[in-house]
């Protein structure tokens, strides 16, 4: 599967199978469309058939010259020779291998409290509560938790336990004594955790800071961008902005950890459709390691993103990637998570085609111990899998969520992404469709659009 | 080849010999909690 696309005055053509990405001349970006409709995909390489050679050859002679489009041919044929253009999709078979072997958990959201200090408008956790009761979490069912993912997480060294919320704080000392116990059976069980912390910021201050910074392998601030956009959706329970209270504390936070490991992480709403200006207010505020995502919520929620917004959106990412290149050129770059993109180091085909792992390999813990598929399930009786004592008992919704993969879902299969989003967010299908194994469709557009100005930043910044 | 510049060599089709060891970091825990991205996660596999 070919796709190939103009942006900010780069060709850009992505074999997807392969997962090779090439910047052209023109006059190979045309070759290669003209080609793309009359060539099949190879399982080994092969010259291009001599008519099909002398008929794009003519196809081109009008826009450019003899030498242009021999040599353009010649590239063409020497991208297919080296197994990097019209590659055959080889791993639907391995797939089918991959999703029988037996799984390990690896990483658990610990729901450390179901309360919050804030009242965000758009929060799926219902202010913290998930469709149940304000409950924190005891210090005897997170160990119970940690010793559930010991147990079963086979060979898999680094474990990972994320303390969200609600609002994690509310419930410091738990998370303080958990960090303890879980430091306490490293060496026993030869693990390593990694602990990382979601948090609105609202009862940061320097004890907590100091031990996240020794303790904590990142560190995810919630922070809306602009104050009147943040004021807007993130207040307290009384209606008051939260914003001057919180950016200060995060810049220092942010410092503090030599502007590694940590993201600012904000929700971006019908309300801020221009969110780049929000993503460039992080960067304007000191910080180096950013995220914006767009708002999860049913339809008929005024500040949900709709079709029609898709436009905007999708500009919004080009002009941000245009000013993400010139800042990194002019020495005062930022990175933007949905513009990180490894090519060369990035995750091997098995993780690609996986996805997030959630149900298997991730799992949410409530707290009083009820285990989920991820944190955005918590609180559905139907995706109740099992609890800490007994662990996972609802085989029938674990195995639905490993069989859930880029080619379980229709959508997915001719999509040029799968191979970057890994089929997307199992929540956000189930929410508009019903299934885990559809696909959300504004969801994907957006999705698209960042995979195509990662790499042509990834271009840009080879200049 | 003068016309086109590649800009990563690994192929995916390599990563089938060496991969699926399950050490690299589950993608959720990163940033996102809300959408899927797993394309800038990085490989932790010492073997690859």
């Amino acid at each position: 599967m070919i796709h190939q696309y103009k942006n900010n005055g780069y060709d850009i053509v992505m074999d997807v199978n392969s997962g090779a990405v090439h910047v052209v001349e023109d006059v190979v970006y045309d070759a290669i469309a003209f080609l793309a409709e009359r060539l099949p995909e190879m399982e080994e390489p092969a010259p291009i058939p001599e008519a099909l050679v002398r008929e794009t050859k003519e196809a081109l002679a009008a826009s450019y010259s003899q030498e242009d489009i021999r040599e353009a041919m010649e590239d063409v044929q020497e991208l297919i020779d080296t197994e990097q253009l019209f590659t055959k999709d080889v791993y639907q078979d391995f797939v089918m291998d991959f999703k029988k072997r037996k799984t390990v958990v690896k990483a658990l959201c610990l729901h450390i409290a179901h309360d919050c200090n804030l009242a965000c408008r758009y929060c799926f956790a219902e202010e913290g509560e998930y469709h149940g009761r304000r409950a924190l979490m005891s210090f005897e069912v997170g160990k119970k938790a940690l010793d559930f993912l010991i147990a079963n997480s086979g060979n898999r060294r680094n474990l990972e336990v994320d303390f969200f919320g609600g609002e994690p704080l509310m419930n410091w000392e738990v998370v303080k004594q958990l960090v303890e116990y879980g430091r306490s059976q490293e060496e026993a069980h030869d693990k390593k955790f990694r602990f990382t912390l979601t948090t609105n910021g609202v009862l940061l201050n320097d004890e907590i800071m100091e031990f996240c910074n020794r303790e904590m392998s990142n560190v995810v601030m919630s922070l809306d961008g602009r104050k009147e956009v943040n004021d807007r959706m993130r207040p307290f329970r009384k209606g008051a902005g939260s914003y001057d209270l919180i950016v200060p504390k995060f810049q220092k936070f942010a410092e503090s950890r030599g502007q590694m490991n940590y993201y600012v992480r904000g929700t971006f709403t019908h309300y801020n459709l221009d969110f780049s200006k929000d993503v460039l207010h992080f960067a304007d505020l000191g910080f180096k390691q950013m995220s914006i995502e767009p708002v999860v919520a049913a339809p008929d929620e005024p500040y949900a993103i709709k079709e029609e917004d898709l436009p905007q959106i999708l500009e919004e990412y080009d002009k941000l990637a245009v000013e993400y290149v010139k800042r990194k050129k002019e020495g005062r770059g930022f990175n933007f998570f949905h513009f990180m993109l490894d090519l060369n180091q990035g995750p091997c085909v098995a993780k690609r085609l996986s996805g997030c792992g959630s149900g298997t390999e991730y799992l949410a813990v409530t707290p009083w111990g009820d285990l989920y598929p991820c944190h955005q399930f918590v609180g559905q009786e139907g995706f109740l899998l099992g609890n800490v004592d007994e662990g996972i008992t609802n085989t029938e919704v674990r195995d639905e969520f490993k069989m859930c993969n880029v080619y379980a879902k229709e959508k997915c299969r001719n999509c040029f992404a799968r191979f970057y989003c890994s089929g997307g967010c199992a929540a956000n299908s189930y929410n508009f469709h019903g299934s885990i194994t559809d696909a959300y469709d504004i969801g994907c557009e957006m999705q698209k659009k960042r995979i195509e100005c990662s790499i042509m930043i990834k271009a840009a910044l080879q200049d | 080849m003068n016309k086109v510049k590649t800009l990563n060599s690994n192929t995916l089709k390599d990563t089938m010999k060496k991969g699926g060891c399950g050490e690299c970091q589950t993608s959720c825990q990163s940033a996102c909690k809300t959408s899927c991205t797993v394309g800038n996660q990085s490989c932790e596999n010492p073997n690859r």
